[in-house]
């Protein structure tokens, strides 16, 4: 277990940078981790993403799959991967403070 | 460095692998000596058998389950790889797998094996698996921060990841038209075309699981597609096999015993061999190839060449092994990539829309039925879609009515 620390804020993290309290999570947690996924700051349709996949799993305790997301954001895969340069399970899943997700997203 | 799992020095520089050198007896090449060679300039090659000999006394794997590591722009393409005994073994502690897309039917310079082996020296392990199942170079055990320059190295080179986890996974294909003469179409190009076309879905992963292309150019089906792939593309003719009489003439000459050898091993029973004449009933023929790779200068593939799209293979996971079985009995050859665009287009909208998580898409055919599925995507039954004919025990085939028909 490693910690992920921004600006004096200390987060437990997994391996691979994943948050490992996932109670945690509020809206500046995804703010701190951003940065960590070569995102400089977070828009509207990062937002959209993020709280459709933090929904997603409170409800089902889960990831959603990827054309899921596609899907309900209306975004495309290629502009989610704008959004999120590492990827929807890498980048938006650790964003929304999602345990590592198992080949789900 | 830890010491070896026993706790004995090591011997020349290596860990103690009492149990690994068990594999290196035989007649047969060994990983661990491949493994120990390496070990001689690579830290992580030392410490990796340290890992595997813990691994054999202790009876289980020492790499923890999953790992989500990645480059900028791909979701695929790197496996991460967590040892759970990484103070024992701090070179093996991060231990992760890239996958790079291999050129057609392993075609490479030597020079271009050196650049992606001096990459890997510098940036990794340095051990390769020359290829792994799917066809990829698989390069074994690097660092996260080591992941975005190998990939920007590997780019420069001319080079590209593959496929991982639920998306296309890089394509494969048999030699084809540069080296063999019973190419029904050009395996090669169709592989690289395809593999170009669909670059979204194989460095994107969106499916429900994995989906695997191989093409094979003839039945021979080098890259064995029927067992591997989810789309097995296997070449075929349509017409009569080639016969040159003056050949067969050649090997009975020589001693060949075509009755025996050739036309009694046929599954069709569709050859003759009177002494002087070969003569095959080709409606009969169920593209075996043995008679052709008994005597390949006698016999040939027909001239109206094309292949045969097969779907549904698997390897055992969630349910048992599935082979791929026929969809398009014959597509000619220059029709093949229009037609398998089109066709993949309609068979992922349907998985897309009803494939369960991890559910390949024979799983689902077997789900929901053939019927349904070829209603899905637009396809009319076919006898030829049966996978076993006439092997079916509660309809017995009379060869006396086929000449009524």
């Amino acid at each position: 277990m490693s910690t992920f620390e921004v600006e004096g804020r200390k987060y437990e993290v997994d391996e691979d940078g994943f948050l490992q309290e996932p109670d945690r999570w509020t809206d500046d947690v995804a703010k701190d981790f951003a940065q960590s996924e070569s995102i400089d700051s977070l828009t509207d349709g990062h937002w959209k993403v993020i709280h459709y996949i933090r929904n997603y799993y409170l409800q089902f305790g889960i990831a959603p799959m990827v054309r899921k997301v596609c899907k309900e954001t209306g975004y495309k895969l290629s502009e989610i991967y704008q959004l999120f340069p590492s990827g929807p399970a890498k980048g938006a899943c650790k964003l929304a403070g999602l345990p590592k997700p198992t080949g789900c997203v | 460095m830890a010491d070896a799992p026993d706790g004995k020095k090591r011997a020349n520089g290596l860990p103690d692998t009492k149990l690994l050198d068990d594999l290196e007896k035989g007649p047969w090449p060994s990983f661990v000596t491949e493994i120990k060679s390496a070990a001689k300039n690579s830290e992580s090659a030392r410490d990796l058998l340290g890992q595997l000999e813990l691994s054999y006394e202790d009876r289980k794997s020492h790499w923890k389950h999953g790992g989500l590591v990645g480059v900028l722009g791909y979701g695929g393409g790197v496996i991460g790889r967590y040892s759970d005994v990484g103070e024992q073994f701090p070179n093996v502690a991060h231990f992760h797998t890239m996958r790079v897309n291999h050129p057609a039917a392993w075609f490479y310079t030597s020079d271009a094996l050196r650049t992606i082996c001096d990459v890997w020296e510098r940036r990794g392990s340095g051990l390769t698996n020359m290829h792994g199942s799917t066809g990829d170079i698989i390069l074994l055990g690097t660092t996260t921060d080591q992941l975005e320059p190998t990939f920007q190295e590997l780019t420069h080179e001319g080079f590209d990841l593959g496929g991982s986890g639920s998306a296309v996974r890089t394509p494969s294909s048999c030699v084809g038209m540069a080296r063999c003469e019973w190419a029904c179409y050009d395996s090669m190009k169709l592989c690289y075309d395809l593999t170009m076309h669909y670059q979204d879905e194989l460095h994107r992963p969106s499916f429900p699981y994995k989906f695997k292309f191989k093409f094979s150019a003839c039945p021979n089906d080098c890259v064995a597609s029927i067992a591997r792939a989810d789309m097995s593309v296997i070449g075929t003719w349509k017409d009569e096999i080639q016969i040159d009489e003056r050949e067969v003439a050649n090997y009975a000459a020589a001693g060949l015993d075509i009755a025996k050898d050739v036309c009694s091993h046929c599954p069709g029973k569709c050859m003759d061999w009177d002494g002087k004449k070969l003569s095959i009933e080709n409606h009969d023929c169920v593209r075996c190839m043995h008679c052709m790779n008994v005597m390949p200068k006698a016999l040939r593939p027909g001239k109206e060449r094309g292949a045969v799209i097969l779907l549904g293979a698997k390897a055992p996971i969630l349910q048992g092994a599935l082979l791929s079985s026929v969809l398009i009995p014959f597509v000619a050859a220059d029709e093949l990539f229009e037609t398998i665009k089109e066709l993949v287009s309609r068979i992922w909208d349907f998985w897309d829309e009803y494939g369960t998580n991890r559910e390949r898409i024979g799983e689902l055919i077997q789900r929901v039925g053939m019927p349904a599925f070829l209603d899905a995507i637009g396809l009319d039954p076919v006898p030829e879609m049966v996978s076993a004919p006439r092997d079916n025990p509660y309809i017995y085939y009379q060869t006396e009515k086929e000449g009524e028909q």
